[in-house]
């Protein structure tokens, strides 16, 4: 119904705890030049500037976008500003798609990024508005409880978490932008690292990240490439966080907003008919119960899945060949990230971590309480 | 482009002063009404626009889905911006014509900070914010550059605060008065005052509009348009970015009866007026506007509203909307709605 949008250029900044180097605006457009460099394009051929991030608590930095205007040459163009907690990332692709879809405008740039080292994340997260005060800190402590909840009900065993925490981070030595690269990585390792939010160990975890990714979105009728990525399915889902009885371990807005996109883009067994999946994964085991959230496996069977190696790069379905959140997490791009790796399998340009033959790709990303997801398709042929 | 319109527009009664309400406490209402008007329960798409630093706390949106009711889990989505960008997204939203309606809301409490400073934040980290200008005297400069007279800003401050005053969702603000400047030229009357409020809109597409309503407020041109940052490459004195929108909007191709103008300064509505190349006859903020009650972050979804009304209840059949974001207009947002 709506028109067809591709992406046509990607660029990311080597993640990395401190970018000392650059300023927040050199962040960003370090990012959207090496994706214009791809698409072949320059300022001049983008029609709109779509950016997000996370929290502006993060840096300190109000409403960025007015300041980013010019870095982004978004001067005399209409810009965009999208938070949508963790999942922003995903949610800024799918506002720039939206932009082509809708028919609106030929050439987008999306961009999100996080200088996290600008500020402090944890305690960023841990101010809470008057009388909803709580003693979590963090999103480790967080979630920590939705993943011994997971634990009990499907019965995992405890080395399940680190399997993915050593994959992820084996991947991650495949791909040059990634943070976290940590030669000869094993299961030793992780269960070395001490204990931050039971059952998470240090390694469970993303790192923090500074960086940045942007990808250039084009119509149909303007293409500069010749292996674009087309988009096959969009979608959002939020619900509400104090929700009495709503599953926090395998959330409704997960489930639909995958049905949505799979339905979409023609997908009815997600395990066998698609090739890639780059899914927000900042706690380890966040892998086995989001293959259940997305249906690549029944409830309580996903650890299984991870177990016998089937996410892994030489799987039948490989998660986050690039290493993924637990790899690389500027928080707000962290999400954008997962679509551009995702568009990189399809277009066949992800390097030494290309999956062979990757004709459709999952991108995910979550935010909030684990209710808010935006996710996409992209496919190697035009729908 | 596909048809849309403003099918519902509600406001909370905005107030000068913390009256304890959280932010889902003070969009339900608004919320409410709309949906009320529209026999609507469900949303094809859903946009909200709020600011965390109002609410000194990440994440200000996320209670809001609370008060939304968001389940089933609902498309949604968030812009950290006035909520007139909202409804911008869910307009594109609707062009791509799998859906047919779309809920619009924003909110913002500027009563439990100190809004010139926190705006202040808003600013280049590394240059700008460092040098301690805060909102108002930003503004002051542009009012300097904009040489406008004393009498001209008295008389728009004048006939805001008076039909804010018949306004039952603005503020009750006396006749200006006092001679002393805030930061000259600005005196403390030509700033909108300290407000909190919430306001919601529904948009429908073509016979679901007609269905909802009896003259739905048709969409005819929305456009938005951001400039540099840096004052100095800006010529102060004029709006390039509103008069960019306005013209791809199409504000000229037609005479516009009412005109909400995002001015959050006197001085503003001045430069707003010229770069939308308004006639005389046009009527300026007949609600009020900003000056009267300024909800940050809904005020520019107020002003697309207020704008919209006209429409909805027969009293005008072309008005313009205009929404601005980022320090001395930098960006504008241009919508003008046909009966």
């Amino acid at each position: 119904m709506s028109n067809p949008c591709a992406v046509i250029g990607v660029g990311q900044t080597r993640y990395t705890t401190k970018r000392r180097d650059v300023s927040i605006a050199g962040l960003v457009r370090e990012a959207a030049l090496r994706a214009l460099q791809d698409a072949g394009l320059t300022w001049q051929d983008i029609d709109a500037v779509v950016i997000g991030k996370a929290p502006d608590l993060f840096e300190g930095v109000m409403m960025p976008e007015a300041y980013l205007a010019d870095a982004l040459g978004a001067a005399g163009k209409p810009m965009m500003r999208v938070h949508t907690a963790g999942s922003v990332g995903g949610s800024t692709a799918l506002v720039g798609a939206s932009l082509i879809q809708g028919g609106v405008h030929d050439r987008v740039l999306v961009v999100a990024f996080e200088k996290q080292s600008e500020s402090n994340a944890t305690w960023a997260l841990s101010t809470h508005q008057p009388f909803s005060a709580s003693l979590v800190v963090g999103a480790g402590g967080y979630f920590a409880p939705h993943i011994r909840e997971y634990i009990r009900r499907s019965g995992a065993p405890e080395h399940i978490g680190h399997l993915v925490a050593v994959k992820d981070r084996q991947n991650a030595l495949k791909n040059p932008y990634a943070h976290l690269r940590i030669p000869g990585i094993n299961l030793k390792m992780v269960e070395s690292t001490p204990m931050l939010w039971e059952p998470i160990r240090y390694l469970d975890t993303c790192p923090s990240s500074d960086g940045a990714c942007a990808m250039v979105l084009s119509s149909a009728g303007k293409l500069t490439d010749s292996t674009p990525a087309w988009v096959l399915g969009t979608a959002m889902r939020s619900e509400p966080i104090f929700r009495a009885g709503r599953d926090t371990v395998n959330p409704q807005g997960g489930k639909d907003c995958a049905a949505d996109v799979y339905r979409q883009a023609g997908i009815t067994d997600p395990r066998r008919e698609i090739d890639v999946a780059e899914v927000y994964v900042p706690f380890s085991w966040y892998e086995p119960m989001w293959l259940e959230n997305l249906g690549f496996a029944t409830e309580g069977e996903g650890w299984k899945l991870t177990e016998s190696g089937a996410t892994a790069l030489d799987g039948d379905i490989p998660w986050n060949a690039s290493g993924g959140v637990l790899s690389s997490n500027p928080i707000g791009a962290s999400g954008l990230i997962r679509f551009a790796e995702a568009a990189l399998q399809v277009r066949g340009m992800a390097g030494e971590h290309q999956v062979d033959g990757a004709r459709r790709a999952l991108g995910h990303a979550y935010g909030g309480g684990a209710q808010f997801f935006a996710m996409w398709m992209v496919g190697s042929d035009r729908p | 482009m596909r048809e849309i319109a403003v099918v519902a527009f509600a406001q909370t009664r905005h107030s000068a002063v913390d009256e304890g309400q959280s932010e889902s406490e003070l969009i339900l209402p608004p919320l409410d009404e709309v949906r009320a008007a529209t026999g609507l329960r469900t949303f094809g798409f859903t946009c909200s626009g709020s600011c965390d630093y109002l609410a000194g706390a990440p994440f200000s949106f996320v209670s809001a889905l609370d008060a939304l009711g968001a389940w089933p889990p609902i498309s949604e989505s968030h812009v950290e911006m006035d909520a007139a960008w909202a409804l911008y997204e869910a307009w594109v939203r609707l062009q791509h014509g799998d859906v047919d309606s779309a809920l619009v809301y924003g909110f913002g409490k500027s009563s439990q900070g100190d809004l010139r400073e926190i705006m202040t934040l808003q600013l280049d980290p590394y240059y700008l914010a460092p040098l301690g200008l805060d909102q108002v005297s930003f503004a002051a400069l542009q009012a300097s550059a904009t040489g406008a007279e004393r009498a001209e800003l008295d008389e728009i401050v004048r006939r805001s605060r008076a039909d804010g005053r018949a306004n039952p969702y603005a503020l009750d603000l006396p006749e200006p008065a006092g001679e002393g400047a805030e930061v000259e030229p600005l005196r403390p009357y030509d700033i909108a005052p300290i407000t909190d409020g919430a306001a919601a809109v529904v948009l429908a597409a073509g016979d679901l509009a007609r269905e909802l309503c009896e003259r739905p407020a048709w969409i005819t041109g929305i456009a938005h348009r951001i400039e540099p940052h840096y004052l100095g490459m800006r010529d102060l004195a004029r709006s390039a970015s509103t008069a960019d929108a306005a013209r791809a909007a199409g504000v000229g191709k037609g005479d516009v009866e009412v005109a909400e103008l995002h001015a959050q300064f006197s001085h503003e509505e001045i430069i707003l007026r010229r770069a939308l190349e308004l006639p005389e006859g046009t009527r300026v903020n007949p609600s009020g506007g900003p000056l009267a009650a300024n909800p940050v972050m809904a005020t520019g979804l107020i002003r697309i509203g207020e704008a919209a009304r006209h429409i909805l209840d027969g009293t005008a059949s072309r008005t313009l909307g205009h929404a601005t974001s980022g320090p001395c207009l930098q960006h504008n947002l241009v919508t003008v709605m046909e009966a």
